[in-house]
């Protein structure tokens, strides 16, 4: 009996490993070295790639799903999801064309923008929070309504007029290649980043994920939290059907069609627990970043957008499985 | 220590396992034998590697060294099925059972008598279930879903499942804990029965009174070693305690001199349903009541109506002589009261997140300001609260999930401390805590009654509730039975008035 210290004089330690060590294991640090290497090949591969306005140009292939990923990012993280993101796109569109027609100016397109996003999230989270319905079901329905309402409103027409004091939020540049979408990525990135990483609520994302009756025994109000996250990805979706419609300059029933799918992709692919319970805002951000470079590169080299989401969906699935299979190959060899 | 002449060869032998994980080696060179027909005791503190035997002796972990030999043969378990194969079956310390299927269908999933046409025979399979519930002397629906059930049902779930198989080594960590006296009645009898057929068994117990009373061998591990082993014949509790511990223990119980203030909580016929009624008792500053009762007489149901987890039918509460509207936990934190689960891994911990997240997380209020957290702050509340009851882990960092369940209780009870509480619920307070470290939580106790914290204690341990109870409610099918004070309270009283009649 070498050891006869008393256990109260044990002390445990504040962190296992540095924070050195632990951000060298972490996911992010993995995304980075992708991120660089498609950065290489991109500019390996074409003479156009390393042109800085080509590269102000590739961000929108991500800056407005990365805004609806984020708020995504939270929602997958507390154990839910919404798949209606895209239909709220061409919801929110389609009524601020309507607006345009009768003449309303910017500021009442982006309030009507946002207004319809707020509405749309609040609905989905009513009947997942009030009701209590799976919101992998919920959604589905709202995909399909979300956009069946602009269908019924647009037909085979399309809305354009946009006021020219509009095309700001698209089509606008803060200074050189900077563009307002970059900058309002940014600032959502930031916040988010605050919101999950700094704040109790962010917190309670994460216990609320984990473990939602442990959360609720932990004197969380579980259901006011989800739906607040249910808003909040709503609201996203509204900016970011501003910042589309604003850009393309005209609405038509089948905006934003799939992107549901590519930012769930993009939230997985940062990192976030597809289950629940994980992930991070820089995670996000990489992920929308390699994916944007990803998309752009493929299409100076006139690869077919088919090809694209071939592409983007082995990717998704190698994420997932990498990890999976790290540790089915050690279990192999231990 | 030499090991006696032994009588019959050993069914499972285990030589130098090893097992490790980051930051702990949760096993160093383990030798273990367990013979048929003899039940070996596993005792040891919180964190010394119990459990983790039981996971590699069950396929879920791999050991990184080390043999397993099963009557001779050399055995190694790639998963929990093979080692259910060979005849090995166990207990687990957390239960983990399927929520949406019956209590029948979790204890024969795997292996279902089946029709003649392939199917699952739900009839013989209930008729089974009931059977084996009987024998272990559980009044369990086999119909009934086992996300209905409470803990201490479904620990008895389990129990029947690890019987349905033949096995010839059955391992049982901690299967008394938050049982009461009348159900660890039947399973002392089952585990002589079992014994009698001529099954190892091998227990694993914080209880040195069920360790002597059913064990015919003991083993001792400290820090992943194992100490020390012999026959239960040759050694008293004290060496025990001494070699697990590696210094004395003190008295268990704190000496405490109560002195009640005002009135803090009065409960006026507390109704529900289906699962109790007409519960009305109050409760002073500085004061420890205990509750007591069988396995299912609804203490825990009472005592999440007044959390405001679920919602009475009827009834009123007071917290410091002004009724309160309790409809959430979120409610009844703000009102100063707290609640303990027994389940912590369900209702307590949340897995998953690490230790310092887990004790911060009810008092996130106070730890924040305008919303942001104040993460240096966390981690000085964690720090703190955690060191006083003895807490064994890698970092506060680390994933609450990788404690042992003696831990993940620690764990719980500071979360809910930290909180800084006028009344405080604590479900079982103490199961799974090893004795040492039973010494500190009951002296954190009795040190914040003292300073005027008002405590209801649910507790299925005669001896914890007869050492720091001022008064005692004892309930039965969901009302209360007796209200005794002090000196009336007595084991036979309380085991009398639990079941309604003299056992
Ligand atoms: N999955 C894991 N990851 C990391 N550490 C682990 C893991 N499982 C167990 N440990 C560590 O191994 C040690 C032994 O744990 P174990 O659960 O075997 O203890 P125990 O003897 O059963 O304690 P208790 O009496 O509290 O149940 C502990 O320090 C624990 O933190
Ligand atoms: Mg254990």
């Amino acid at each position: 009996m070498t050891d006869t210290a008393s256990p109260a004089s044990r002390q445990v330690p504040d962190r296992l490993r540095s924070r050195l060590g632990r951000a060298i294991r972490s996911w992010e640090v993995l995304l980075i070295a992708v991120a660089v290497a498609v950065f290489t090949f991109n500019a390996l591969a074409s003479p156009y790639f390393l042109n800085a306005w080509n590269l102000s140009d590739a961000t929108f292939n991500f800056t407005e799903k990365a805004m609806i990923a984020f708020a995504m990012a939270l929602l997958i993280i507390a154990g839910e999801i919404d798949l209606s993101v895209a239909s709220i796109i061409a919801l929110a569109s389609t009524a601020m064309g309507a607006a345009a027609q009768v003449g309303a100016g910017t500021p009442e397109l982006v309030a009507i923008g946002l207004g319809v996003g707020l509405l749309c999230g609040a609905f989905n989270g009513a009947l997942v929070t009030g009701l209590g319905l799976p919101s992998i079901v919920v959604t589905i329905g709202t995909l399909s309504l979300f956009r069946g309402i602009s269908y019924m409103v647009l037909g085979d027409r399309s809305f354009g007029g946009y006021p020219t004091s509009f095309a700001w939020f698209g089509q606008g540049y803060v200074w050189w290649v900077i563009t307002v979408e970059m900058v309002i990525f940014a600032l959502c990135a930031l916040t988010f980043w605050v919101l999950l990483h700094r704040t109790s609520f962010g917190r309670q994302v994460y216990a609320i994920g984990n473990n939602p009756t442990g959360a609720l025994f932990s004197g969380i109000r579980v259901r006011r939290v989800k739906f607040t996250l249910f808003l909040l990805t709503g609201l996203m979706s509204g900016l970011a059907a501003v910042c589309l419609t604003s850009r393309l300059g005209s609405t038509r029933p089948s905006i934003a069609q799939g992107w549901e799918l590519e930012v769930v992709t993009m939230v997985v692919l940062g990192g976030v627990n597809i289950l629940g319970g994980s992930g991070t805002i820089p995670g996000v951000v990489l992920a929308a970043i390699i994916m944007g470079m990803v998309t752009f590169g493929l299409g100076l080299l006139n690869v077919p957008g088919i090809v694209m989401s071939i592409f983007v969906g082995l990717l998704l699935i190698a994420v997932i499985a990498l990890p999976r299979l790290v540790t089915l190959v050690r279990a192999r060899w231990a | 220590m030499m090991h006696d002449t032994v009588t019959t060869p050993p069914v499972l032998s285990l030589r130098g396992i090893e097992k490790r994980f980051p930051g702990v080696i949760a096993l160093s060179g383990v030798d273990l034998d367990l013979h048929p027909g003899e039940v070996t005791a596993l005792v040891g503190e919180n964190g010394a590697g119990k459990s983790t035997l039981v996971k590699v002796l069950t396929g879920i972990y791999r050991p990184e060294a080390g043999q397993i030999e099963m009557e001779g043969h050399k055995k190694a378990f790639a998963s929990a099925h093979d080692a259910e194969a060979v005849g090995i079956a166990a207990i687990h310390q957390e239960t983990v059972l399927f929520e949406e299927l019956t209590v029948a269908e979790n204890i024969f999933i795997g292996h279902a008598p089946r029709t003649r046409w392939g199917l699952i025979d739900h009839r013989a399979m209930r008729a089974r279930a009931a059977d084996v519930l009987a024998r272990i002397g559980a009044k369990i629906d086999p119909a009934a879903r086992v996300g209905d059930l409470g803990i201490a049902s479904r620990h008895l779930v389990a129990i029947a499942r690890a019987l349905s198989t033949e096995a010839r080594v059955v391992v049982l960590d901690e299967p008394t804990a938050a049982l009461s006296a009348h159900e660890i009645e039947e399973v002392y009898a089952l585990v002589e029965r079992l014994k009698a057929q001529g099954k190892a068994i091998l227990f694993i117990s914080h209880k040195f009174d069920e360790v002597f009373r059913i064990a015919d061998r003991w083993t001792v591990f400290r820090d992943g070693a194992l100490v020390g082993a012999g026959r239960i014949a040759d050694v008293t509790e004290d060496d025990l305690v001494r070699l697990m511990v590696g210094r004395e223990v003190g008295q268990i119980f704190p000496d405490r001199v109560s002195n009640p203030g005002d009135v803090v909580v009065e409960v006026e016929g507390y109704s529900h349903p289906t699962e109790f009624a007409d519960i009305s008792f109050d409760l002073r500053a500085g004061e420890i009541l205990g509750v007591y009762g069988l396995v299912g007489a609804g203490r825990s149901e009472v005592m999440q109506a007044l959390f405001g987890v679920t919602a009475p039918s009827a009834g009123t509460l007071r917290i410091g002589g002004s009724a309160v509207d309790i409809r959430s936990p979120a409610d009844a934190i703000a009102a100063g009261l707290v609640y303990v689960p027994e389940d912590r891994g369900r209702q307590g911990a949340i897995l998953g997140l690490p230790i310092v997240d887990n004790v911060a997380l009810p008092s996130l209020g106070a730890l924040s300001r305008k919303g942001f957290v104040r993460m240096a702050e966390e981690f000085a509340l964690a720090r703190d609260y955690t060191h006083r009851l003895e807490l064994r882990a890698a970092a506060l960092d680390q994933d609450i999930g990788q404690l042992s369940g003696g831990n993940q209780q620690k764990v719980v009870i500071a979360k809910w401390l930290a909180t800084k509480p006028r009344v405080i619920i604590l479900d079982e307070p103490t199961k799974g805590i090893d004795i040492g470290s039973k010494a500190a939580v009951h002296d954190f106790m009795a040190e914040l009654a003292a300073e005027g914290l008002a405590v209801i204690m649910v507790s299925s341990e005669i001896p914890e509730v007869l050492g720091m109870s001022d008064r005692v409610l004892v309930m039965r099918g969901g009302r209360i039975a007796s209200a005794l004070t002090r000196a009336e309270t007595t084991p036979e009283r309380l085991v009398r008035d639990a079941a309604g009649y003299a056992p």
